[in-house]
């Protein structure tokens, strides 16, 4: 395995999906090569860095109005009363 | 990963439908505040602007309450909710005339994610190999403001269907499977776009690192 071809696999590899005998070959490789070792891990660093990301929300008064309209729901499948 | 209601089994699903059910506001509450990040993400991609994602995910909520009952616990409530909330995009992606086909790859989806100087030609002593190994980055990398400005647009920059795959996965947390049902890809496409997302993410890190000196961690508190 070449470097080149290292790093096209590093998100499958990551992901578990990579057939036994890519698995080995990209473990050598990994075992042998200092720059592709460095790839995977800024590889890492930048997923973890992507998770903390902080999530989009909701505007507040659209919050709002959603448990407003929560509470009426509520109200009307009380009255539905099953 | 972000979120309090990440990935529930399908036991947690009906726990939940059930408090819903009975009316417990703090659950459903604690319910839009965890989604409501993704469900925007997915929206956005079928919509013009951030307004119509909002109005999108309010309509799937709501349609969300009106279906509660017909929730059988078939599939996880989180691809219930999704379903519904694709529903509502596209009805307004159409009008919107914004759909992004997700089925096959485009031909610049594909090739190398690494710039292909980057490695030795055939003339040279080992074909394929690095040319210069990438330089070293900080040891602890930290979410500093700036860095997250780089991560974040990075992120912005992504093609939409690069950006989908990398939002949900890495942001959101979903696993590989959720993301091909959530975008109906197939597991390849699903990789291919993720990997290439997160290499150009990576890349605009190097970028970035190269022109921090290595000091500027101890005096980013005084700028």
């Amino acid at each position: 395995m070449t470097c080149e071809e290292f790093v096209e696999l590093v998100t499958s590899y990551l992901d578990g999906t990579l057939p036994a005998d890519e698995r080995r070959a990209f473990d050598e490789h990994l075992a042998l090569c200092p720059g592709c070792d460095r790839y995977l891990v800024q590889f890492r660093q930048t997923i973890d860095l992507l998770g903390e990301l902080p999530q989009e929300s909701l505007s507040s008064p659209v919050r709002e109005q959603l448990l407003t309209a929560f509470a009426a729901w509520r109200r009307t499948s009380d009255t539905d009363g099953a | 990963m972000v979120g309090t209601v990440d990935a529930p089994e399908r036991s947690d699903d009906r726990a939940l439908v059930a408090r819903l059910r009975d009316g417990d506001e703090q659950t459903f509450a604690d319910l839009v505040d965890g989604w409501s990040g993704w469900m925007l993400r997915l929206a956005r991609q079928h919509v013009q602007t951030q307004s119509l994602a909002e109005e999108v995910v309010q309509e799937t909520w709501l349609a969300v309450l009106e279906g509660l009952d017909r929730f059988r616990g078939e599939s996880a409530l989180r691809t219930w909710v999704y379903r519904i909330l694709l529903n509502q995009a596209k009805r307004r992606g159409v009008r919107e005339s914004r759909s992004v086909p997700f089925a096959s790859l485009a031909p610049e989806e594909q090739g190398p994610t690494v710039d292909p100087q980057r490695f030795q030609g055939p003339a040279e002593p080992h074909p394929g190999g690095w040319r210069q190994f990438p330089e070293e980055w900080p040891e602890q990398v930290v979410l500093t403001r700036e860095v997250h400005e780089v991560v974040a647009e990075a992120l912005t920059e992504l093609p939409d269907r690069q950006r989908a795959v990398v939002a949900l996965r890495d942001l959101d947390g979903h696993t590989s499977e959720e993301v091909c049902e959530l975008l109906d890809i197939s597991a390849g496409n699903q990789r291919v776009l993720l990997h290439r997302g997160r290499a150009v993410v990576r890349a605009h890190l190097e970028t970035y690192f190269a022109t921090v000196p290595s000091t500027r961690s101890e005096v980013t508190d005084d700028v």
